[in-house]
């Protein structure tokens, strides 16, 4: 791990580093699932859109080939949405201003 | 893989690596945790983080306070290098029926008995406590301050810190096929298959969560388990603005906004059929979303971010099932905890570790056994999403 780690942001929805992330894998979390729910790793807005690949990376690096890794979890919904807009898009009133 | 051990403990969620870290500490260190998937793969990992004392019964209660005392010097008892991120910031419990609100004074009083600091609120002061709270159709408020939220993935990793440090070993990715029983006359432990091998053990701890009924049956013991799909979304992160889990068993959802500045919430679903299924659906996040901008309207604007769901392993009486199971020795339960398991974990721990290890126990367990179902002695616990 070098100094320059601690300035290179792998995470950009939950500011975690290449330092954060070789510290993470190195006490032995190998899989993307195992990474997000320890250290936050892709569980933000875009769910590692960005970060994945370059986690994978690091896995492949550090010891698991990309072959070997599992695929991470992406949840729903694709992209953030409010509670407010979810709320109207079921309701009777939303339905009326569709159509 | 080893291939014998003291104890076998099944399910690496965080009452399995409590239990294994609470028989190490009291000497009894040749201990194996075997998960199928990765350690809070299951409920733990999944479930909405909340830690409450205000229960209905006199068990749940008594382990909750327990349990709480616990989180709050988990930091330096287990000796973590993270953070469990432990935050008492309370759980406004709302009533909007004169049953409810009944249910609630009955409840509160025996909370007081047990030492909690419980208030009943009147909907005024339930707004002082939230102030963004709709108190339409409101009759009451109970708030307890030492209630809050806990980091379920931190809890689980710093108990198998622990526990490794102690001489447990942790095996995942590593499935349970069968349970061996053996020996002259009654039929004790004495194994354990695995994706990975044979373990020779005395003594099995079933803390599987919702494959707890799959496990006990092949130790060749029926229990009445049975699993349910709840389901949870999170926002995206904002500045503090709840301190409280605000939580309606009326509509059967609770929200509570995370140290992170994100909020968690769930609904109960009384159409819900027993299952196994962990998807989530779209039904859910509208019916959430409903309630909640309802309930909490400044929620409106906030982004949900992620949506998922999770078993909870539930009983008749909706009370965790935990200790020795007479007719199999050498079989220990400690499920069904009814999606309270994450919040009693230390206590589980303690308990089950103790019984295992004949020592004298810290809270009535027996009350807690398997048994009760068939003596009719049940605790009908009334205060569960």
């Amino acid at each position: 791990m070098s100094e320059q780690d601690k300035d290179i942001i792998v995470c950009r929805c939950e500011d975690l580093t290449l330092a954060d992330v070789k510290r993470l894998i190195s006490k032995g979390y190998r899989t993307l699932d195992e990474l997000r729910r320890i250290g936050r790793l892709g569980m933000g807005p875009c769910q590692g859109k960005t970060c994945r690949a370059l986690v994978q990376r690091e896995l492949q690096a550090a010891g698991t080939p990309l072959k070997h890794q599992l695929p991470g979890t992406y949840r729903p919904p694709t992209r953030p949405i409010t509670l407010g807009s979810i709320a109207a898009g079921s309701s009777e009133e939303a339905s009326k201003d569709a159509q | 893989m080893h291939s014998s051990a003291e104890v076998v403990v099944i399910g690496g969620g965080v009452n399995g690596v409590a239990i294994a870290y609470e028989l190490a500490k009291r000497g009894c260190t040749d201990v194996v945790v075997l998960e199928r998937d990765y350690l809070a793969s299951g409920a733990t990992g999944r479930c909405g983080a909340g830690v409450r004392q205000q229960w209905g019964t006199e068990m749940n209660l008594r382990m909750s306070i327990a349990s709480v005392k616990r989180f709050e010097t988990m930091n330096e008892d287990l000796d973590y290098d993270g953070d469990i991120e432990f935050k008492q910031g309370g759980y406004l419990l709302l009533a909007y029926t004169p049953a409810g609100w009944e249910q609630f004074q009955k409840n509160v009083n025996l909370q007081r008995s047990f030492g909690l600091g419980v208030k009943l609120c009147t909907p005024a002061e339930a707004r002082e406590i939230v102030p963004h709270l709709n108190t339409e159709g409101l009759l009451g408020a109970t708030f307890n301050q030492t209630d809050g939220h806990c980091n379920p993935f931190h809890v689980t990793d710093a108990y198998a810190q622990a526990a490794r440090r102690l001489g447990v070993k942790i095996y995942t990715n590593t499935e349970v096929l069968g349970i061996r029983r053996g020996g002259a006359g009654e039929g004790r432990i004495v194994g354990v298959k695995t994706t990975g091998g044979y373990i020779a053990t005395p003594v099995v701890v079933n803390a599987a969560g919702g494959w707890s009924k799959d496990i006990a049956a092949m130790a060749g013991v029926d229990i009445p388990t049975y699993s349910e799909r709840h389901q949870i979304l999170v926002t995206e992160p904002v500045a503090p603005m709840q301190g409280p889990m605000v939580m309606s068993f009326h509509h059967h959802i609770y929200c509570q906004q995370t140290p992170h500045g994100s909020f968690i919430m769930g609904l109960g679903d009384a159409a819900e059929k027993p299952g196994y299924s962990s998807r989530s659906t779209w039904q859910f996040a509208e019916e959430m979303a409903q309630k909640i901008t309802w309930l909490l309207p400044p929620l409106k604007g906030i982004r949900v971010v992620r949506q998922w769901a999770g078993l909870y392993n539930m009983t008749p009486d909706r009370t965790p099932i935990l200790g020795a199971v007479p007719e199999v020795p050498g079989l220990f339960l400690a499920v069904g905890f009814s999606g309270h398991g994450f919040m009693l974990a230390p206590m589980t721990g303690v308990l089950l570790a103790e019984s295992v290890l004949g020592l004298p126990a810290s809270l009535p367990i027996e009350k807690m056994d398997l048994g009760r179902f068939a003596r009719g002695e049940l605790f009908d616990e009334p205060s569960v999403v």
